[in-house]
């Protein structure tokens, strides 16, 4: 494996792979993902790479009727809202992604505490693929 | 906490003044920015000379992205007759022009500048919903936007965490659009100057009149419960729930303490001011979702400078861009325990005769949130009340000394807490 920068970038290379790569402090242990260069506990600039189990549980989330052009682009609007959540993965850190798999159209349904695991959405092709990342009830 | 904060010399605050806020089709941010500085120079008692202004601060977020047009510290100068002098935009986003009333004070008290003008001004309403939903997304994190979040979505994700270890539910919320529609309606300056009861029958009057079936709620709160009055944006947070789109301006002079009284026998005192940032929805240095860090450490600043404590704030201005930011701002400026201030809500504690008004305003809910234009907009509440200028919402029955104002940018990238006196 080629030595890739603890950044966005890596990080959304790493999502095209089907991988969530975290960075993990070399000095304190502290996990971060998306992968960041330095660690903001202990200030440390001595990252290593380390994978996610890709499993966590769903700690906050909004079922979006009024959503951003992108999100438009894909067919979501008033009558087809779709979640969006925040995730804290086993490991510890808690990341934000697309939550599947639940009803956007009857949110009260969906709870704070379920379990879920991690899926890769893969848009475009070739140079121009870009993943994102999302979760669904295990 | 490291040493306490100080400043080098004191500054006071000797006039202030804004725009009204709203949506307005004629009128560009030069205008409104000029409406809110004519007011501002009046509002000095014993008269203000324009020429003694050493610098201005402008805070504005993104009218490059609303009108583009970026560049506004300059423009706002000469629309005011300020050139050539010196003249700084701040942008932090939603905070952006609190930053350019601390920027201000940070100028005198350094020594550097006597006089300045700090303020802010957004010009939103020339973009339409979706537009201006985009335009304020700029303001999030990344790793937010890729999921698909968008502001009202931010701020319903961290209600949902909120209710499921709180036991706060989206009733609880309607308590706060209710106040700051009722406050609003006393505040001229305001965008939504109506109650809930007032909007209800303007839609039962709309309704006969043009024939249509004419709906009935049996209260403001079955109002609010209603999808078709009160849409959903983003679970949890409804129509009512998220301020509007605003067009505005606000400015304040600020002068150093020894000479502030040449100008006004009523100064405010700037003596607490503090500034935090925060990461985020992802945050690593932030455990709490249901907190924000950088409101944390701007009042922990603030405090310390002011050596004041929670319960001698008398009323506050906070940024309620969102229901669910109300309640949460509250807690960590310490004025209500952690998961108790929709209590506290409820029990009418906010109220404008409650123990702790809150966004006597309006808020930025219904006194409107040109982004640029709230910080210095929410001073310029803190500065009428405890003027006793506040007319028909003057907070009653209190000596009011002590208010404050808290300022929020992004998903909490940037807060701001700012402690006046009147002495």
């Amino acid at each position: 494996m080629e030595e890739r920068t603890f950044s966005d970038i890596s990080h959304g290379k790493f999502l095209n792979e089907d991988k969530l790569m975290a960075s993990k402090c070399k000095k304190c242990g502290a996990v971060f993902a998306p992968a960041r260069p330095i660690c903001p506990k202990c200030k440390s600039q001595e990252m290593e790479w380390t994978p996610m189990k890709g499993t966590g549980k769903l700690i906050a989330y909004t079922c979006i009727a009024v959503g951003p052009p992108m999100m438009i682009e894909e067919g979501y609007d008033r009558n087809n809202p779709y979640c969006s959540g925040v995730v804290q993965l086993d490991e510890g850190p808690k990341v934000c992604g697309r939550i599947e798999g639940v009803n956007p159209k009857e949110p009260e349904t969906i709870k704070v505490g379920t379990p879920l695991k991690v899926r890769f959405l893969h848009r475009g092709e070739g140079e121009n693929i870009k993943t994102y990342l999302a979760f669904k009830p295990e | 906490m490291k040493e306490k904060r100080k400043i080098g010399r004191g500054v006071c605050v000797i006039g202030a003044g804004m725009s009204k806020f709203g949506m307005f089709p004629d009128k560009d941010s030069k205008e409104l920015f000029v409406e809110s500085f004519k007011e501002t120079v009046e509002s000095v008692d014993k008269g203000f000379d324009p020429n003694d202004i050493d610098a201005l601060y402008l805070g504005n977020f993104s009218n490059d992205y609303f009108v583009h047009q970026g560049h506004w510290a300059p423009i706002i100068a000469d629309a005011i007759g300020h050139t050539p002098k010196p003249a700084t935009r701040t942008e932090c986003a939603c905070a952006a022009s609190a930053l350019a009333f601390k920027e201000g004070v940070f100028a005198i008290a350094s020594g550097f500048y006597d006089i300045v003008l700090v303020g802010g001004v957004e010009e939103m309403s020339k973009c339409n919903t979706a537009e201006v939903t985009e335009g304020l997304a700029m303001a999030a994190f990344p790793s937010e936007l890729v999921a698909g979040f968008t502001f009202p979505g931010i701020f319903g994700a961290i209600g949902s965490a909120y209710f499921a270890k709180y036991g706060c539910t989206k009733e609880d919320l309607f308590n706060i659009t209710i106040k700051s529609h009722n406050n609003a309606k006393l505040n001229p300056k305001a965008q939504l100057p109506f109650t809930i009861r007032d909007m209800m029958n303007q839609k039962i009057a709309k309704a006969k009149k043009k024939g249509r079936t004419v709906p009935f709620w049996n209260d403001e709160k079955e109002f609010l419960r209603d999808p078709k009055a009160n849409p959903v944006v983003a679970y949890p947070m409804s129509l009512y729930d998220c301020c509007p789109i605003s067009d505005g301006a606000s400015s304040m002079i600020l002068c150093s303490e020894e000479i502030a009284r040449r100008f006004t026998d009523n100064p405010l005192y700037v003596i607490g001011i503090g500034q935090g940032s925060g990461g985020g929805l992802q945050s690593p240095t932030n455990d709490n979702i249901t907190s924000l860090e950088a409101t944390r450490f701007a009042a922990a600043e603030a405090y310390s400078m002011a050596g004041l404590s929670p319960k001698d704030i008398q009323f506050s201005e906070v940024h309620d861009c969102f229901s669910m930011a109300e309640v949460i701002d509250i807690e960590d400026l310490g004025f209500f325990k952690h998961g108790e201030a929709y209590k506290a809500i409820n029990e009418g504690q906010t109220k404008l005769d409650g123990s702790m008004p809150i966004n006597t305003s309006g808020g930025l809910k219904c006194k409107g949130h040109p982004v640029g234009a709230t910080g210095t907009g929410q001073l310029h509440e803190v500065w009428e009340q405890l003027r006793g200028e506040a007319g028909e919402r003057q907070i009653p029955n209190k000596d009011l000394k002590i208010g404050a104002a808290h300022n929020l940018g992004g998903t909490g990238g940037t807060c701001t807490f700012t402690i006046l006196e009147r002495r």
